[in-house]
């Protein structure tokens, strides 16, 4: 099996695979993160038979955590099958802080945090918000520190997909990015790896002072959310809230009690970056 | 070590942990948890000098085995109040019978379903009760329902609809189909009732139950998990009463399950106690099998897996049966 380690904020992760060229593609991709000794998850990226490790290669994604019914991906989209295990790994097992299905970006020390479900554009927002003056902490996953109620940050690749890719292309000239894998499960990924800064300060923490629930595709409006939908909301985002126990329950409870939350509709990458400068100003 | 005696090493000895380095700590972490031991392995190396980022590592898996804990109980719970006006007994089995007393077992366990055995004769009743109470078949499948029915020793899998948690309602120690019938009647008769109204068996048929559970049904897959429980319960057991291995040996006997639980001895003391006879040629074929692990996570020993899971089969039917099973099934895809 070949091999390849790698820390991603508080995480670290051995990736295996029967295949060389997925770990090459991580390699490159990964090159400015640190290289861990001890870790805490391994990832496995093995051919579903003998026979698939050759012809029409197929990949069964496995590892410390595993989906039982997760299908197999073809193994040129090996990256995105890594990183899927990853996710999954920090999903089911992750207890150090209460995790946030979210994206989240930092300015002056503090954090903007970003929820909703896939399509919600929480990500490309992340993304463009990391290359427009602020700090990206995170596209898919922000870690609540049940102590401190600090955002942790954990700036995994960026997964762009479909529309978003070519948007972020023309806006990011300079970033770096991965292959383009067309026909996924969830249509066409292209990985980009966050700017140089989100990186090198990848254990610096921040205080959230803004929860925004974003929505692609409605006209541009903004409308708050009550503390009670908040907290229903978020447990349905958290991956370990129940898990946690009562340490899951205060800081849940301590989150949607200090951080004021906002719906937001958005037609456009501009619009929404508009109105979240908005949002911004008023609350500082 | 390149097989899953790393991890009976660490369970047994945690002072030999020392001596590992970091692809040895990740080795062991990896294989413990392809095991379903990293609590029990969490809670057995806590305080033994080790690297921080391993401590991490354990401190999250002591908070998931408290999570696993709650909810066994929980939900043993919702099958009680669920059963509460089902006038016979209900014995909680396997890892939630082990935290609701308390046992060593049960320090860390991982836990998944929930198990209870009811009288045969009281399967209707009990059945219709948590179907009303919101638990719901997890397949529908008139092939796989008349042979659960017919030939096991358990109802078809029950799932809660908004728990998402399976329960296996027992009526009988092993399918009807394998060879030794132990005294299911007897074992459920003398099941000790606790305050929560609950019952567990005795701690001589715990031990036959988790060693026919063991060795006399399935393919020895999460064998070390199994086995360990087994070593704890022999352990705490014998420490509390001086007759206790006397009782062991006539209830086994009684419930012909001699040879598993005999066997369960022999590899316990082999594999984590400190046991000095060489093993036997059959033990040594299923400490092969039980190690079958390397540091990766991945299961080893091909042929090895192979001839326990035609083994599983062989004890579970006599071959014309399988043969009619595996077509069936074949048909079916």
């Amino acid at each position: 099996m070949h091999e390849f380690r790698v820390t991603v904020g508080p995480a670290s992760f051995r990736l295996l695979s029967q295949w060389a060229r997925p770990l090459d593609q991580m390699r490159a991709l990964y090159a400015d993160y640190p290289t861990p000794e001890i870790v805490d998850y391994t990832v496995r990226l093995e051919a579903t038979s003998l026979l698939r490790r050759f012809i029409r290669p197929s990949a069964a994604i496995n590892g410390d955590y595993m989906l039982p019914d997760a299908a197999p991906l073809p193994a040129d989209q090996g990256l995105l099958g890594l990183e899927m295990g990853m996710n999954l790994q920090m999903a089911l097992g992750w207890r150090r802080q209460m995790i946030l299905h979210a994206s989240a970006v930092e300015r002056d020390g503090k954090a903007l945090i970003m929820t909703g479900e896939s399509g919600s554009g929480k990500s490309t927002l992340s993304a463009l918000l990391g290359i427009n003056g602020w700090r990206f902490m995170g596209d898919e996953f922000a870690l609540i520190d049940p102590a401190s109620g600090e955002a942790v940050p954990y700036p995994r690749l960026i997964s762009l997909k479909n529309e978003a890719i070519a948007a972020m292309q023309e806006s990011a000239q300079e970033a770096k990015f991965g292959p383009l894998m067309k026909g996924t499960p969830k249509g066409d990924i292209r990985h980009m790896v966050p700017p140089r800064e989100a990186i090198a300060k990848m254990t610096e923490r921040a205080k959230p002072v803004l929860l925004l629930f974003p929505r692609f595709g409605h006209e541009g409006a903004i409308r708050d959310m009550p503390p009670s939908e908040t907290f229903m909301r978020l447990t349905q985002a958290s991956t370990n809230y129940v898990a946690l126990g009562e340490a899951g329950f205060e800081a849940m409870t301590k989150f949607v009690q200090d951080v004021p939350a906002r719906a937001v509709d958005y037609r456009s990458g501009e619009e929404a970056m508009e109105l979240v400068e908005k949002l911004w100003e008023e609350l500082s | 070590m390149k097989d899953g005696r790393l991890l009976v090493t660490a369970l047994r000895d945690p002072a030999s942990t020392a001596a590992l380095d970091a692809d040895g700590w990740i080795a062991l972490l990896t294989m413990a948890r392809a095991e379903q031991l990293i609590g029990t392995l969490a809670f057995r190396l806590e305080g033994q000098p080790m690297p921080d980022g391993i401590a991490a590592i354990f401190e999250d898996a002591r908070t998931n085995a408290d999570y696993q804990r709650k909810t066994a109980l929980w939900e043993a719970d919702a099958a009680r109040r669920a059963l509460a006006s089902y006038q016979g007994k209900v014995v909680q089995m396997k890892g939630t019978a082990y935290v609701a007393e308390d046992l060593q077992a049960g320090i860390g366990r991982s836990i998944g379903d929930l198990d209870i055995m009811v009288e045969e004769d009281d399967l209707r009743e009990v059945e219709k009760l948590l179907l009303a109470a919101g638990w719901e078949w997890v397949k529908e499948d008139e092939y796989d329902d008349a042979y659960y029915r017919d030939h096991m020793h358990e109802l078809p899998p029950l799932i809660h609809k908004t728990r998402d948690r399976m329960i296996d309602v027992h009526h009988t120690i092993l399918p009807k189909t394998a060879k030794p019938t132990p005294d299911a009647k007897a074992m459920l008769g003398n099941g000790i009732i606790g305050s929560d109204g609950l019952a567990v068996f005795t701690p001589a048929d715990m031990v036959c139950h988790s060693a026919a559970h063991l060795f006399a049904d399935g393919d020895l897959a999460g064998g070390l998990r199994n086995l360990w429980d087994i070593y704890c319960l022999l352990m705490e057991f014998s420490r509390g009463s001086d007759s206790f291995h006397a009782e062991l040996q006539s209830r086994a006997q009684h419930h012909q399950l001699e040879p598993a639980v005999s066997r369960a001895i022999r590899l316990t003391g082999h594999l984590y106690g400190d046991s000095k006879a060489p093993p036997n040629i059959t033990d040594r074929f299923y400490i092969r099998r039980l190690t079958a692990r390397n540091g990766c996570g991945q299961q080893t020993r091909k042929f090895t897996r192979f001839a326990f899971y035609v083994r599983s089969h062989l004890l579970r039917m006599p071959p014309m049966m399988l043969a009619k099973h595996l077509w069936t099934k074949w048909r079916k895809g």
